[in-house]
């Protein structure tokens, strides 16, 4: 089995990964001139550093491409600052951040040291999934050697400012990629969202202000530097600068990380990069930004891969996860596990998520089971209403959008399931193991 | 309480400003101590970060990774989310099922093998992906499932893997 997502063949355009294989020695990343961006930030104010960030124009790359200068900007004073870096990477079918770690750590972590450095920061956290057992220890591995050659735990060059990176592992749960639950977390709470304001940047990791910011959006922080702001925002469009980590999973025939300007088209990811669908079978639909986000069709493939062009399709852009759906996918039982995820995610603290993501799933179930009725599809419709836009964080809205979207796209397929009482689907078709018919009875319909 | 985890608590704690936040740390410590979470467990936890027991359990409870009940040697686990059900996993984890005769989640009658299906492991591209004692093993077929199991059965679990 391969055992590391490597690429085979560099990628000259890439800014993150455009080489192959993996560069993690401390010494082949500074032949390569690594390091070089945090020397330039040493002769930089924190303000000319965050200018520099407002300048590239880069959208935070963890899921809701929040403008990352802007967000630097708004850090408030205090004596301790801190900058945390979501590494919980768990919307399904996103993997991305992990061949950053794997194949690019010390980017990442240059990128960390020279966000410590602009907000003269008491320390900073990797929050890394649980998961990511190998992850973390590569990520040590890379803060050992940093700190060896003095970029980490001694005064950096010409200064008086000493940086401290720790790794912060967590324990599974998808909620924890929320930024004010992945702080409950560090603060070693259970992982439940809070109310804002106060926002991180008042209040965040110890209670102290926080810079938080996705993997990917600080790993291209060197780059940014390196290049310069301006430069970096003549990559993809006016809205979406720059290059953006895609993962392409499902019936792609090539699945993996590609990192694509932002100004390409999911046609170029899919069929491009990703070959498209196996022979004889024909694409029915595609999620462009993780399991949370409503589902495309094959006639928006020219949809741009930039955030505001995913919105103008009818969906987000998110993590930039990418699942690719082909005709044999019964998207009543794709609804299901979709809900079923976030049934299982959410942290019960709010009673629209938590009650409404299994009444989800339960209907669901029932309509994939052919047990259910014309009337019920309304009645998910309803729910997810319901649900969306009603809770502190929108966990319950990446359970509503997307069984939304899968409705109104293929409303005739769960009203054939109601029709038959059963699912027409053969025997093999993808996820039928799951759901064998008549063996799993459905869930009491009962709220608890 | 042993010494040792005691003193890997403290050095967790030396991490942060604030004691409290290493407990997802000290957890997994004690969890590779003691193989699971035991009330024995958490009082070690307990001591280690001068917190009530109580706290600790209601952190550990909310986190998929602890185990509060005894698993087995080796823990298995199928991704059975989107992308890798997609591709196969649902027929993956059914063949583990049958050839270890337990339905997930659940332990092998030899207390060998623990078998459980968990959600997206971030392995979508090269799926279907099952995790081996938290060791992720990708493009994962059904012809891969005996040998592994054999494998296992043979050796124990590597104790401190991660620490």
């Amino acid at each position: 089995m391969p055992e590391a997502p490597t690429f085979a063949q560099p990628d000259p355009s890439a800014l993150l990964l455009p080489f192959a294989g993996s560069r993690r020695e401390i010494a082949e990343y500074e032949a390569n001139g690594g390091y070089d961006s945090l020397r330039k930030s040493l002769g930089m104010t924190s303000e000319q550093i965050v200018d520099e960030m407002i300048a590239s124009n880069i959208r935070g790359r963890g899921g809701a491409g929040f403008p990352a200068g802007k967000k630097a900007s708004f850090l408030a004073q205090g004596v301790d600052r801190y900058l945390v870096v979501n590494g919980d990477e768990s919307e399904p079918g996103t993997f991305k951040d992990r061949e950053i770690i794997l194949r690019n750590p010390h980017m990442l972590i240059e990128g960390i040291i020279i966000y410590l450095w602009m907000i003269r920061g008491a320390g900073a956290y990797i929050y890394i999934r649980g998961e990511y057992a190998k992850e973390a220890a590569i990520l040590e591995g890379a803060i050992a050697q940093a700190r060896e050659k003095g970029y980490i735990g001694s005064p950096l060059p010409g200064t008086d400012y000493v940086a401290n990176v720790y790794v912060h592992r967590g324990a599974g749960a998808y909620i924890c990629g929320e930024e004010t639950a992945l702080l409950s977390s560090l603060n070693g709470e259970r992982g439940q969202p809070t109310a804002k304001p106060p926002f991180p940047a008042v209040s965040g990791a110890f209670k102290k202000p926080t810079l938080l910011n996705n993997v990917e959006t600080v790993a291209t922080v060197p780059i940014i530097l390196g290049m310069g702001g301006a430069a970096y925002a003549g990559v993809g469009t006016e809205q979406s600068t720059g290059t953006k980590m895609f993962s392409l999973s499902g019936h792609a025939r090539h699945t993996g990380n590609y990192e694509m300007p932002l100004s390409a088209t999911y046609r170029d990811l899919i069929e491009g990069k990703g070959g498209g669908v196996p022979e004889g079978r024909t694409l029915k639909a595609f999620v462009p930004g993780g399991s949370s986000m409503p589902i495309l069709m094959p006639n928006q493939l020219d949809t741009g891969l930039a955030f505001e062009a995913v919105v103008a399709a009818g969906s987000m852009a998110g993590s930039g996860a990418v699942i690719v759906v082909d005709d044999r996918t019964c998207m009543v039982r794709f609804a299901l596990r979709t809900a079923e995820f976030y049934m299982h995610e959410s942290c019960g603290k709010c009673t629209p998520c938590r009650e409404g993501t299994r009444w989800i799933a339960e209907l669901l179930r029932k309509q994939e089971m052919g047990l259910g009725t014309l009337e019920e599809i309304d009645l998910l419709l309803d729910i997810c209403n319901r649900v969306e836009g009603n809770c502190l964080c929108v966990l319950g809205d990446a359970c509503a959008m997307p069984v939304r979207s899968h409705i109104n796209n293929f409303r005739h397929e769960f009203e054939e399931h109601c029709r038959l009482g059963r699912c027409s689907c053969p025997d093999d078709a993808p996820m039928s193991e799951l759901y064998p018919p008549l063996l799993k009875a459905p869930l009491p319909m009962v709220a608890h | 309480m042993s010494d040792t985890l005691y003193d890997e608590i403290q050095r967790e704690i030396a991490k942060y400003p604030d004691r409290r936040s290493a407990i997802l740390p000290a957890l997994r410590h004690a969890q590779e101590h003691y193989g699971w979470l035991s009330p024995e467990a958490l009082e070690a936890v307990a001591d280690g970060l001068d917190l009530p027991p109580a706290r600790c359990l209601a952190v550990a409870s909310f986190y998929d990774m602890f185990f509060l009940q005894p698993v087995g040697e080796h823990v298995v686990e199928v991704c059975t989310n989107l992308s890798c059900a997609m591709i196969g996993a649902d027929r993956l984890l059914r063949e583990f099922e049958r050839e270890l005769d337990v339905k997930a989640p659940g332990t092998s009658a030899d207390g060998k093998i623990t078998l459980r299906c968990v959600e997206c492991m971030g392995g979508c591209g090269w799926g279907p992906v099952v995790s081996v004692d938290e060791d992720y093993e990708e493009h994962f077929q059904i012809e891969d499932v005996a040998p592994l199991l054999e494998r296992l059965r043979s050796t124990s679990r590597p104790s401190e893997s991660h620490a």
